[in-house]
């Protein structure tokens, strides 16, 4: 009864049938997802909802928790400290994404070209973003010695005057703005290259035939064609940099003073060293609403890129 | 405009009255190469410098780049007066332990929403990638108190799936999406069950893919400091805590320091030479760091 030939068409009508029930293969589906979910769930969204909840007590954990309603947020806007913190994010988020854009897109610019051992220079290029922050920044630390640090010789050979670096309130942003270039510099150039590298080449072409210059052709062309990446890299930088943490504390632990306290710095002093945990959760939930916003972005200019 | 004239014809007649130009822009382009790779040489040398050195020469005026005298007192210093080694050990365990999870549960729930196209779950995953790791801290750290977990390996194995989790189901599903889905309605049609052509055909296929994934969990697995520092007690520290207090405790003692930061950081590096192109795609891809 059952043909070879008779047995591949009911395979495929049922194949068929599957698939159009989408629904029940899409339950089934959905299994694969269920044991990421829980954890996900356990590990990730119970700290966010417990926040919210931690954020409306003055709690200190020692003593027991009080209900204050919508205080810790109202103390955070009349918090001195706290406004100048956010202030000194601002700033130091600006920088840090402004410089590593800038350097990203030349040095992205420059390994699209082909030349010579072009792997192995950029795995050198890459090595400051996959080294362990922390590590890293305590090197950092050794060079801005004032005295005794590399950085102050380097600057007399050029006949420049010593810094103090993260030493003095005036110079702690600038100085941390640069390990954080130092650092994420390669990542921009990644993201910066993958556009380069995924531009139509027929525009260039033309332009090359019809005479353009070098410069004409990367502000008419290359600029234009590579912003959607570029305004990715611009938004993933937004997002790290409002979220810096180990290389300020590693190197200056928010000091000297309060002078590089950024909000991240503020809400770990808050939290383990002075144990206000509404407070603190307080902070968390603000600042969660800021990064939720540029993730939006980001995910709207990942589909607009059609990127990765 | 109309005129057809061959392009190689045209882009040779500026070139010869130029030769001196092409040799200058040459010369310009390996020198800009130069200036944007020494800052990162520069650190990484400076650091090996460092540690090679004995204090009376770390801390010599003007510095001294090539060390006199080399040595590895600094490492042996390390290892004999603090337990390091034990770190390292924490620091892999928490690492391989965190990266293995991560795969269990990420590898299969990037099929599914690719499957599926549960772009909802894809926002989802992406919005946990984006927070803060120091926003979970204080839930975690008032839970595992009351779970008695504080001070072990598993409550720093378990905040690492939060980092490796997500960027592991977003590498995988970029690459399920890309996958033909005729290979598994083949075996969909011979009759196997949906986990079967999963197990079978999908992922032999995407075994690419997980390589790039775990790379990167155990990357930033390794690297991490906020949740260890926190979390870990006296005996459950991983290395960058553990360079941390050098710092803390021997203000002065470069030497030790720089070594120190060198074994923290030499087993990402070295893996960065082996698998630089893994690196390159899963970076850009599941592009953020923890």
């Amino acid at each position: 009864m059952s043909t070879p030939a008779a047995a591949a068409v009911g395979g495929a009508i049922r194949a068929r049938r599957r698939a159009g029930s989408s629904y029940r293969r899409r339950d089934k589906y959905l299994r694969f997802v269920l044991p990421a979910l829980v954890v996900i769930g356990a590990v990730i969204v119970f700290p966010w909802v417990f926040t919210v909840f931690m954020s409306l007590h003055d709690w200190q954990v020692a003593s027991p928790r009080v209900w204050v309603g919508l205080d810790n947020y109202a103390n955070l806007a009349g918090d001195a400290r706290f406004r100048a913190a956010v202030v000194r994010t601002f700033v130091y988020t600006l920088f840090a994404v402004a410089l590593p854009v800038l350097f990203g897109v030349l040095a992205a610019l420059m390994f699209h070209q082909e030349f010579p051992l072009r792997g192995f220079f950029r795995g050198v290029f890459i090595l400051p973003m996959i080294a362990t922050p922390v590590a890293i920044s305590l090197v950092w630390a050794m060079m801005f010695h004032p005295q005794l640090g590399v950085l102050n010789f380097l600057l007399s050979r050029v006949g420049l005057p010593p810094s103090l670096w993260v030493y003095a309130p005036d110079t702690v942003i600038p100085s941390l703005v640069l390990v954080e270039t130092w650092q994420w510099t390669p990542l921009v150039m990644l993201i910066v290259l993958g556009g380069l590298a995924a531009m139509p080449t027929e525009p260039l072409e033309s332009a090359r035939i019809d005479g353009a210059g070098g410069w004409r052709m990367f502000w008419d062309i290359t600029l234009p064609l590579t912003l959607p990446f570029i305004m990715v890299a611009v938004v993933l930088r937004t997002i790290d940099a409002l979220k810096a943490f180990d290389t300020i504390y590693a190197i200056t632990q928010g000091g000297p003073g309060t002078a590089s306290e950024t909000v991240n710095i503020y809400l770990y002093l808050q939290a383990f060293n002075f144990f206000q945990i509404g407070r603190a959760s307080a902070v968390v939930v603000v600042f969660f609403a800021v990064i939720l916003a540029c993730s939006f972005g980001m995910l709207y200019l990942r589909q607009r890129a059609r990127w990765a | 405009m109309g005129v057809a004239i061959p392009a190689p014809a045209l882009r040779r007649t500026p070139s010869v009255p130029y030769r001196g130009h092409r040799f200058l822009r040459r010369a310009g382009f390996w020198i800009g190469l130069l200036v944007l790779l020494s800052p990162a040489v520069f650190v990484f040398l400076w650091m090996l410098s460092l540690s090679l050195k004995p204090d009376v020469e770390n801390t010599a005026y003007p510095p001294i780049f090539i060390p006199r005298n080399p040595t590895l007192d600094n490492f042996r210093e390390i290892f004999e007066n603090s337990p390091f080694g034990r770190y390292a050990v924490n620091s892999l365990v928490v690492a391989v332990a965190s990266t293995a999870l991560s795969l269990a549960l990420g590898v299969p729930a990037g099929y599914g929403i690719a499957k599926t196209k549960a772009n909802g779950l894809a926002v989802f995953v992406l919005v946990s990638r984006m927070t803060p790791g120091l926003s979970y801290l204080i839930p975690w750290f008032i839970l595992f108190r009351y779970l008695g977990l504080n001070n072990t390996l598993w409550a720093l194995i378990i905040t690492h799936l939060v980092i490796g989790l997500p960027i592991t189901i977003w590498v995988m599903m970029g690459f399920f999406e890309d996958l033909h889905p005729e290979l598994e309605e083949a075996a969909l049609v011979d009759g196997a069950g949906i986990w079967a052509a999963f197990r079978d055909v999908a992922l032999p296929l995407s075994r690419p893919g997980m390589v790039v994934a775990a790379i990167l969990a155990f990357i930033f697995s390794w690297n991490n400091f906020i949740f260890a520092v926190v979390l870990a007690g006296q005996e459950t520290r991983t290395l960058p805590v553990a360079v941390f207090n050098v710092l803390t405790f021997e203000q002065l003692a470069w030497g030790a320091l720089a070594a120190a930061a060198l074994v923290v950081t030499l087993p990402v590096l070295l893996l960065t030479v082996f698998v630089q192109r893994q690196i390159v795609v899963g970076m850009t891809a599941g592009g953020m760091k923890g």
